[in-house]
């Protein structure tokens, strides 16, 4: 089921990518992908889905097997300059220079992508990763989430239209991870289109317009994430009874209904697809059999449940 | 042509080589002047003259390539097998840069490296022994041809190298031996006739005698074979770094 409808001004577009590494391990099956331009799309999948290998093949550090893709409109192998200057990468591993200062390797990264040296540009993107007083200190000397920070400041140093995070919270401090998603909303008001993986789905959840989940190299749905949450999520209405109950109460055995807690708790599952979820009935009724409850708590299951579930269908 | 990412791996390879200035500069000077104190003052005074030069200049030209080729080698393998053992490679991979770029700056820096070592070693020599440079526009061409050459050669080397073993290897076991058999020290003709014969498969006598000629204006081969002989392999070495680029070869998977 690889669901992505063609999108007209896809700023990302990836047509039948395949990728079998030399092991005859296949990491992608055919995949089609559109990402729109200035969205903020979140790769979900667990490990060995295909996530890195999908952003790595786009960013041309792995060769694809078959396939395309186009990145504003540039073939990323006969139009590699354009494409690739229009990304850039923060890769999952820490992988950073030792004995460069921040500020070497930050200008270095500019140089390589064929951007003329901008120091005002640079001092911005350290100072808004509060990288600035550290500007001059050897990258070896910083700890684990200033060296994500620095990977960030490289990546952006030569002003990429598209950016893709992989992992990029990844045993990150929640001060980091604050910071992060903060950049993140301020890169896409100035229209950077992003990218990124990840494991939490509490970050894809809040953050992501839409979501692609991605289990053994086959794109399993591509959605929005609300319509998603809509599609696939359910509600659940928990009520505290006065008194417990022994079994559900006649006349209501035909509704999805469960009893809990010795009694205690009786909770109603819903789509919340329908219009009429059904709650105003369900309430009269009890009223009328005379089941009186003391509280009511209504939850929506989260996309990680969501994600569990498609990633089980398919197992 | 991305020049500012050619002239962003070249400071990036230079600032590299001035942070380790006593490695990439200093301890090669001090091995010479040593070899110079044994080779050219001690043994050299008992020896006489070779081809019509004492043998204090005679050795000169061997020894900066025995640095030259060393340390171009070197030089280059380090630097592009770095980021990859650091992972600081996907940058390069994932930047918009052509290999030719690419070879450019991490070439262009060991190679520049490598000629200011040369012209460090000749003007150390200068406190030892008294010479003079006949051919000095030969000179400074063979200098460069020979470290643009190896600095190639170095970079394929680590390209090639997935352990720091491999990086050595070749230096140590391949490249030492033929400079110190390649007549750095000694003219093929002082050798019995069978080994002036097998001496010249050693591609580095070219290199010596080559260079020797621009000092003095003799050598045990002629001038043009050996130039020729050094941008035979310069050709083979560039062609071994487009094929690399191109398939991807220990780069990408």
């Amino acid at each position: 089921m690889t669901s992505s409808e063609s999108i007209a001004d896809a700023i990302v577009s990836v047509r039948g990518l395949s990728k079998t590494y030399k092991s005859g391990f296949q990491a992608l099956k055919r995949v089609d992908l559109d990402i729109r331009r200035g969205e903020i799309f979140a790769l979900l999948g667990p490990n060995g889905a295909g996530k890195t290998t999908l952003i790595s093949i786009i960013c041309g550090i792995v060769n694809g097997s078959e396939g395309s893709v186009t990145v504003d409109g540039h073939d990323i192998v006969r139009d590699y300059r354009a494409a690739r200057g229009l990304i850039g990468l923060v890769p999952q591993e820490l992988s950073t220079d030792a004995f460069e200062s921040v500020w070497a390797t930050v200008k270095f990264s500019r140089g390589l992508f064929g951007k003329a040296p901008n120091p005002v540009y640079l001092e911005r993107i350290l100072r808004e990763l509060s990288l600035w007083e550290k500007r001059d200190a050897k990258i070896m000397t910083l700890s684990g989430g200033m060296k994500r920070r620095v990977l960030i400041a490289k990546a952006l140093a030569h002003e990429p239209r598209v950016l893709f995070l992989d992992e990029p919270t990844a045993g990150v401090d929640v001060e980091l991870r604050h910071d992060m998603w903060q950049m993140v909303h301020r890169l896409r008001k100035s229209g950077v289109t992003i990218i990124l993986t990840t494991h939490y789905i509490e970050e894809a959840e809040e953050m992501a317009d839409r979501i692609g989940v991605i289990t053994s190299g086959e794109l399993m749905l591509v959605e929005e994430k609300h319509s998603l949450m809509r599609k696939l999520g359910k509600k659940q209405l928990s009520l505290q009874l006065q008194a417990p109950l022994s079994a559900i109460p006649p006349g209501l055995e035909s509704w999805p209904l469960e009893l809990s807690d010795n009694g205690q708790t009786l909770t109603y599952t819903f789509d919340t697809q329908g219009e009429d979820t059904g709650i105003a009935e369900l309430l009269r009724k009890l009223g009328e059999l005379g089941v009186d409850f003391k509280d009511l708590r209504s939850s929506e299951s989260s996309l990680e449940e969501i994600f569990v579930s498609i990633v089980r269908g398919r197992a | 042509m991305n020049i500012h990412a050619i002239r962003a791996i070249y400071r990036f390879e230079m600032a590299r080589t001035f942070r380790t200035l006593m490695q990439s500069i200093a301890s090669p000077v001090l091995s010479t002047s040593l070899y110079f104190v044994v080779f050219g003052a001690a043994i050299g005074s008992r020896m006489g003259n070779v081809g019509g030069v004492s043998y204090g200049a005679f050795i000169i030209p061997g020894l900066i390539m025995l640095s030259l080729l060393n340390e171009s080698i070197s030089n280059a393998a380090f630097g592009i097998y770095m980021p990859k053992w650091a992972g600081t490679i996907y940058e390069l991979l994932s930047a918009p840069v052509s290999y030719v770029e690419v070879v450019i700056g991490y070439v262009g820096a060991a190679a520049t490296k490598s000629v200011i070592l040369g012209l460090l070693i000749l003007g150390t020599s200068r406190l030892f022994v008294s010479y003079e440079i006949m051919h000095p526009f030969w000179m400074v061409g063979f200098l460069l041809l020979t470290a643009i050459t190896f600095s190639l050669f170095g970079f394929i080397i680590g390209l090639w190298a997935d352990d720091f073993q491999k990086l050595q290897v070749v230096p140590l076991m391949v490249i030492t031996p033929l400079t110190f058999l390649g007549g750095s020290f000694y003219s093929i003709s002082m050798l019995p006739p069978v080994w002036q014969k097998i001496t010249l498969f050693n591609p580095v006598v070219y290199l010596v005698n080559g260079f020797r000629w621009s000092f003095y204006g003799k050598a045990d081969v002629n001038v043009v074979v050996s130039a020729g002989a050094t941008v035979g392999f310069l050709l083979i070495c560039l062609g071994i770094v487009w094929w690399i680029f191109r398939t991807g070869w220990k780069l990408k998977a």
